[in-house]
C-alpha cells in the first residue's frame, strides 16, 4: 500500500473531528472519500498531509511512518495536497504559483517540461501566465491549484473538493482532467461532496460520516448502493 | 516659517534628508520583513541596530583605526567593520528569534504575549549595553555616548551652485539604495525569495509546497539583521557615536517609515524611510530642529488618514512588482 492510515484521531481543541479513522490507497489507484458537510473530509486531508497533527493513530507512506513529520517533510516524500478552497498564493502570478509547486525540485529541464504538461492539461492557465492569481475566477484558481500540485510530480496527489463552487460544465471538465492525470500514472485520493462524479471516477471509495468511515467498496458498486443513492445521490 | 532658508538651501537639505532617510529605510526593512512573515512587530530590532554600532566601534578599536590612515586602508577597515557589524547584528536578531519568539510560536502563544516579549528583549539588550557591560568591562560602556573615530573623513565630491555633495552622504545613500534593490530582486526573482513571499501570504499552503517555515523565518531575521548592521555602520560614518539607547528613536522612526510606506512591503520601507528623512529635515529648516520628531508623526497620522495601508499598501506578498 502506498498510503496506510490507521486509527487516526484528530482534535480541534476539545472537539474530536476524526474518531479513529482508517483508510488505504494502493499504488496507481484512484480512491475517493465522500461525505456530507462537516463529516471530516478536510480534517482527514489535513491529517494526511501533515498540516495538522493527529492525537493518536499512524500514517504510513511508501512503507515509512510519517506520522511525526511536518507537512513540508511529507511533501518532499511525494505526498502532495491541493487544499480545499484552492489556496493559491493570491499575490503571485500563475507562473510563480506553478514555480512554488516545483519549489523542492532542482531539475530545471524536467520542470520546464512539466510546465508544458500543465499548460496542455489547462489551456486556460497558459493564456494567463502573468495574471495575478488573486484576480482569477474560482474555476481558474482551482485549475491553478491542481496544476501547482502536479508541478511537484507527486507520488500521491490529494485533492480536497476540486469541484467546490464550480458550474456543472466546469465540474465535468475538472473531473475529466483528473481522470487524465490518473491515466498518466499518478495515484490520487480525492475528497468530494459531488458523490456521483467522485464514485464514477474512483476505483474504490470510502464514505465518511461524522468522523467515521461507514462504508467502503468499489466506486461502481457504491454508485448502485441504495443507501448511498438516497443519502448522497439525491435519488430514492 | 523660514521659507527663504529652506529654498536657498534646498539641495543641501534634500541630500541631508535622503541620508537620514536611507538609514531609516535600512532599519525599516527588518521591521517590515518580520512583520510580513510573522505579523509581529519586532521591538528588539532597534537594539539589533544598536549592537551593530557598538560592533563598528569594537572593530575600529581592535584594528586601531583613526582618521589618518590612507584611502585604501580606510576603505578596507570600513568594509571589515560593515561585514562584522552585519554578522553580529544578524546573530543578535537570530538569537532573539530562537530564544524568545520560536518557543512562544511552538506553544501557539497569543500575539500580545509575543509583543510583550519583544519589548522585553529590547529592554534586556538596552540594559546589557547600558549597564551590564560596564560592570564587567568598564569604559567605554556606560550610559553616555561614546565617540567613534572617523575613518573616512568627510570630503566634497562635487559642487553644484552653492551645494556641496559630501562623500559620506553619497556613500550612505548609494549603499542603502543598493541594498534595497538587491533585496527586492532577491525576494521577487529568486526561488528562496519566492518561498519567503509564500510564507508571508499563506504559511500553511507554503508548507504544502515543501517550504520549511522556520528556515524562512530565520532567513528573514538574518536579512533584517544584516540591513540593520549595515545601517549602523552608515550611521557611525555620518554621526560618529555609539550609545546604549541610540536604537530607541531610530527604531521608532524606522518603524514609522515602514508603516508609512506600507508595512510588509519592501519598497514601502524605502519610500517611507526617504520621505520621512526628507520631511524631517525640511521641517527643521522651516521651523526648528525641535520639531523634527513631531513632524515625523504628524506625517504618519496624515498619510494613514488617507491611506490606512500606507503609501504602497500592505504585505510582502500582496503588494508585488
Ligand atoms: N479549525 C477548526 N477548528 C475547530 N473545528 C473545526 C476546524 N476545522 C473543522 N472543524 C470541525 O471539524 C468537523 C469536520 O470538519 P471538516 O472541515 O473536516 O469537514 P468537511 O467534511 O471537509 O466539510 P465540508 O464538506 O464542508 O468541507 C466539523 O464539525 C468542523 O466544524
Ligand atoms: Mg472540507
Amino acid at each position: 500500500m502506498l498510503l496506510e492510515v490507521k486509527d487516526i484521531v484528530l482534535n480541534y481543541g476539545k472537539i474530536e473531528a476524526l474518531h479513529g479513522l482508517s483508510l488505504e490507497v494502493g499504488e496507481g489507484e484512484v480512491v475517493s472519500l465522500i461525505g456530507a458537510n462537516g463529516a471530516g473530509k478536510t480534517s482527514t486531508m489535513r491529517a494526511i498531509s501533515g498540516v495538522r497533527g493527529v492525537s493518536s493513530g499512524q500514517i504510513s507512506f511508501n512503507g515509512e511512518n510519517v506520522t511525526n513529520l511536518r507537512a513540508d517533510q511529507r511533501m518532499r516524500k511525494g505526498l502532495v495536497l491541493a487544499p480545499e478552497g484552492r489556496g493559491v498564493f493570491p499575490g503571485m502570478t500563475v507562473v510563480e504559483n506553478l514555480e512554488m509547486g516545483a519549489y523542492t525540485r532542482r531539475d530545471r529541464a524536467a520542470i520546464l517540461s512539466d510546465f508544458e504538461r500543465v499548460f496542455e492539461l489547462f489551456p486556460r492557465l497558459s493564456e494567463r501566465k502573468k495574471q495575478v492569481a488573486g484576480t482569477m475566477s474560482g474555476g481558474e484558481q482551482q485549475m491553478l491549484s491542481i496544476g501547482r500540485a502536479l508541478m511537484s510530480r507527486p507520488k500521491l496527489l490529494l485533492l480536497d473538493e476540486p469541484s467546490m463552487g464550480l458550474a456543472p460544465m466546469l465540474i465535468q471538465q475538472i473531473f475529466s482532467i483528473i481522470r487524465e492525470i490518473a491515466q498518466q500514472g499518478t495515484t490520487i485520493l480525492v475528497v468530494e461532496q459531488n458523490a456521483k462524479q467522485a464514485l464514477t471516477l474512483a476505483d474504490r471509495a470510502y464514505v465518511l460520516e461524522t468522523g467515521n468511515i461507514v462504508k467502503t467498496g468499489k466506486g461502481s458498486d457504491l454508485l448502485t448502493d441504495t443507501s448511498i443513492r438516497e443519502a448522497y445521490l439525491g435519488v430514492a | 516659517m523660514d521659507f527663504t532658508n529652506l529654498i536657498e538651501g534646498l539641495a543641501g537639505f534634500t541630500v541631508d534628508g535622503l541620508t537620514k532617510g536611507s538609514i531609516y529605510a535600512l532599519v525599516a526593512l527588518g521591521y517590515t520583513l518580520v512583520y510580513g512573515v510573522l505579523r509581529l512587530i519586532n521591538f528588539a530590532h532597534s537594539e539589533v541596530f544598536m549592537v551593530g554600532a557598538w560592533t563598528v566601534l569594537g572593530v575600529y578599536t581592535a584594528v586601531g583605526a583613526h582618521s589618518g590612515v590612507g584611502v585604501w586602508l580606510a576603505i578596507g577597515i570600513t568594509l571589515l567593520a560593515g561585514l562584522v557589524a552585519a554578522l553580529v547584528s544578524a546573530g543578535t536578531a537570530l538569537v532573539v528569534e530562537r530564544v524568545a519568539y520560536r518557543p512562544l510560536r511552538n506553544k501557539n502563544a497569543p500575539p500580545l504575549i509575543v509583543l510583550i516579549t519583544a519589548i522585553g528583549c529590547s529592554l534586556v539588550l538596552v540594559e546589557i549595553f547600558g549597564h551590564a557591560l560596564r560592570v564587567f568591562f568598564g569604559a567605554p560602556f556606560g550610559r553616555s555616548a561614546v565617540n567613534i573615530p572617523t575613518v573616512v573623513p568627510t570630503r566634497e565630491v562635487f559642487t553644484i551652485g552653492n551645494f556641496n555633495m559630501s562623500n559620506i552622504d553619497l556613500i550612505v545613500i548609494l549603499a542603502a539604495v543598493g541594498m534595497m534593490v538587491a533585496l527586492d530582486l532577491f525576494v521577487n526573482k529568486s526561488r528562496l525569495g519566492r518561498g519567503v513571499r509564500a510564507v508571508a501570504q499563506d504559511p500553511d499552503t507554503a508548507s504544502l509546497m515543501g517550504v520549511n517555515k522556520n528556515n524562512v523565518i530565520m532567513l528573514v531575521f538574518i536579512i533584517g539583521g544584516v540591513a540593520a548592521g549595515l545601517a549602523a555602520l552608515l550611521h557611525t560614518m555620518k554621526y560618529d557615536f555609539a550609545k546604549f539607547d541610540m536604537g530607541f528613536l531610530i527604531g521608532i522612526k524606522a518603524f514609522t517609515a515602514a508603516v508609512l510606506g506600507g508595512i510588509g512591503n519592501l519598497r514601502g520601507a524605502l519610500v517611507g524611510g526617504l520621505l520621512l528623512g526628507v520631511c524631517e529635515v525640511y521641517s527643521s529648516a522651516l521651523i526648528s530642529s525641535n520639531w523634527e520628531d513631531v513632524t515625523a508623526f504628524v506625517i504618519l497620522v496624515v498619510v494613514l488618514m488617507f491611506r490606512p495601508t500606507g503609501i504602497l499598501g500592505e504585505s510582502l506578498g500582496k503588494a508585488r512588482a
